[in-house]
């Protein structure tokens, strides 16, 4: 049976303040308040919250940057308070907008000089480093100083000094945040190829990016105020959401036209709108709408918008949370 | 082993090749430290000193950029790669902090000393300063021995400032005057007497500048202590100064993970 590529057992962190007008008592702030993870071999995992949830937090603990307060955590097997250098081996951390690294220094020079710390010989490592350059298009760049580049280009040598070593367990906290769509879309495309390339690599992937935890994780956790509030597969969890499903229509007045009865239409809504009628129907299957269609089409209504409307992530933090993801960042910035 | 010679070798890269690539080193790091150097040489003319205070004060302004090199290149250093993201990942690295440290220090050493050689060639033909080795393995001896205490030192600050943070920064500030004078970079740490001579002799340089007068000026320059026991106490501070930092770089980053203060992002 193999070890779980992260494990998390009650894992709290707690950090002491000192006391301000913000905090009189001089409380600690509960940053992971009792997190329990599973996270098999092989699996991109993603962490959704806002900012300040506890995902970097969480990250930070099991790269063994942050000891926990109480609680266990453990990556391959390994503790991360006790067995620190074995993990460090085996493991690797991106974050968004790092600007690590020295500015005068070229993108190639960089990366040699993070290899070397990996004690990686220099000639496999420089070809290693040509063919990562390669695959997200940056070997070009490769003479260039890293003072020269821009986000994107940057984020790129980042992740590729992320997978120089070979990680079995890499760790991408945030790593397409601040950049433009196509350096977004690069960085997501080149991750879900890479897990694939060989067996039981795993990712631990956060964000605030619905639409990424969707298209890249096998599995979300979403976390709130430290703490785990679902997880599953993101089509699982969509499917948590109040409502599921739904088919919104727009047509003209229905003038007694009745809909709910219609085999297989299980709730039919319906609300004026600008002389319109806005119909949302939920269908126990989607060839259900074909009868709909049929029976306004033989009433001579004309039908003039037809969506199907599928639950998001979005939906279901919000019914999680009580807010949408932004106004969560807005509140904990204080705006 | 050799994992470490890679790491070291990779940390000293950018001390040794980036920070030569920009050629305004040479005036910036050569000329302008020779200016303060110079105002010293003019002094001791204007008193009438003896020619070998001119070599005191040359080999003064080389030996301050080794002194200046460990203050901001090693103790603050890790306050600007905490700045700039470097300190979590070299924190992560399966290497550690240690090789990254000796990785910092070798690349500086050489970074300095080849400064240090232009200062001292620049100053001695400009003032017709020639010197004398009489025993170039012991001047050598003392010069490694001096460097070794030295870049300790430098060890040791950072390690502190896994800690304190910006205030070891504001400490660095705090001791480059004092430790300038109390030295004897510009004259004989023996004029300050015994007391304040030993207690000055924990910075490496002081010592380590009385040594190498006694060997550049032998018979003329009046020892604060003998080369001997200078050398055996610049050992003995090499040491001492090792185990501390050692001792200190594992309290220390402890202590950082469990406070969490090595990270700007949270």
């Amino acid at each position: 049976m193999t070890v779980p590529a992260i494990e998390t057992k009650e894992l709290v962190r707690e950090y002491r303040m000192k006391r301000s007008p913000q905090n009189p008592s001089g409380a600690p702030v509960v940053a992971l308040d009792g997190v329990t993870l599973d996270v098999p071999q092989g699996e991109m995992f993603g962490l959704l919250g806002p900012n300040g949830a506890g995902k970097t937090t969480l990250i930070k603990v099991l790269v063994t940057l942050l000891l926990p307060t109480a609680g266990a955590a453990r990556v391959l097997g390994l503790d991360v308070v006790g067995q620190v250098q074995q993990i460090r081996e085996r493991i690797s951390m991106v974050s968004g907008g790092e600007h690590s690294g020295y500015g005068i220094l070229t993108v190639r020079e960089q990366l040699w000089m993070f290899s070397q710390f990996y004690g990686l010989p220099s000639k496999p490592a420089l070809a290693r480093i040509d063919e990562l350059l390669k695959v997200v298009g940056l070997y070009e760049e490769r003479n260039r100083r890293t003072s020269a580049l821009s986000t994107g280009m940057r984020q790129k040598m980042n992740l590729v000094r992320g997978l120089l070593s070979d990680p079995e367990v890499l760790f991408l906290d945030e790593p397409t945040v601040g950049l433009d769509v196509t350096a977004a879309r690069d960085i997501r495309a080149y991750i879900k190829e890479w897990i694939r390339m060989k067996p039981g690599r795993t990712i631990l992937l956060t964000t605030h990016y619905m639409h990424e935890a969707e298209e890249l994780c096998d599995r979300v956790a979403i976390i709130h105020k430290g703490r785990i509030i679902a997880g599953d597969a993101p089509a699982a969890l969509k499917l948590r959401a109040t409502g599921g499903t739904y088919f919104l229509l727009t047509t003209e007045t229905l003038d007694g036209i009745s809909l709910a009865g219609l085999p297989g239409v299980q709730r039919a809504d319906t609300r004026a709108l600008d002389g319109r009628m806005e119909l949302r129907l939920h269908l126990a299957e989607d060839g259900a709408i074909a009868g709909v269609v049929k029976v306004l089409a033989d009433s001579n209504r004309r039908i003039f918008s037809l969506q199907k409307i599928e639950p998001t992530l979005e939906e279901v933090f919000v019914q999680l949370v009580g807010q949408r993801l932004e106004e969560a960042d807005e509140r904990k910035a204080g705006t | 082993m050799l994992r470490l010679l890679r790491a070291i070798l990779g940390r000293s890269y950018p001390r040794i090749i980036g920070a030569n690539r920009d050629k305004s080193w040479l005036f910036y790091d050569t000329v302008l430290p020779l200016l303060g150097t110079i105002a010293f040489v003019y002094v001791y003319k204007a008193l009438g000193a003896p020619e070998r205070f001119v070599g005191y004060v040359i080999m003064g302004g080389a030996t301050v950029a080794f002194w200046m090199n460990v203050m901001w290149s090693m103790a603050a250093q890790f306050y600007w790669d905490k700045q700039g993201g470097n300190l979590e990942l070299y924190m992560v690295v399966p290497c550690g902090i240690p090789a990254i440290l000796l990785g910092m220090s070798f690349g500086g050493f050489v970074g300095t000393v080849i400064r240090a050689i232009a200062i001292v060639a620049i100053g001695s033909l400009l003032f017709d300063v020639h010197y004398t080795v009489s025993q170039w393995p012991v001047f050598l001896l003392v010069f490694g021995v001096a460097i070794v205490g030295l870049y300790g030192l430098g060890v040791t600050f950072a390690s502190l400032f896994l800690l304190w943070g910006r205030e070891a920064w504001h400490m660095a500030n705090l001791f480059m005057e004092p430790v300038f004078f109390l030295s004897g970079f510009y004259f004989p740490v023996r004029a300050l007497g015994f007391w304040a001579g030993m207690g000055a002799s924990l910075i490496p340089l002081t010592l380590a500048l009385d040594a190498m007068r006694q060997l550049l000026f032998p018979g003329t320059h009046p020892p604060f202590l003998p080369l001997g026991t200078e050398l055996g106490i610049l050992a003995a501070l090499a040491i001492s100064f090792i185990v501390l930092a050692r001792f200190l770089l594992r309290k220390m980053e402890y202590l950082a993970r469990r406070e969490g203060r090595l990270s700007l992002r949270f």
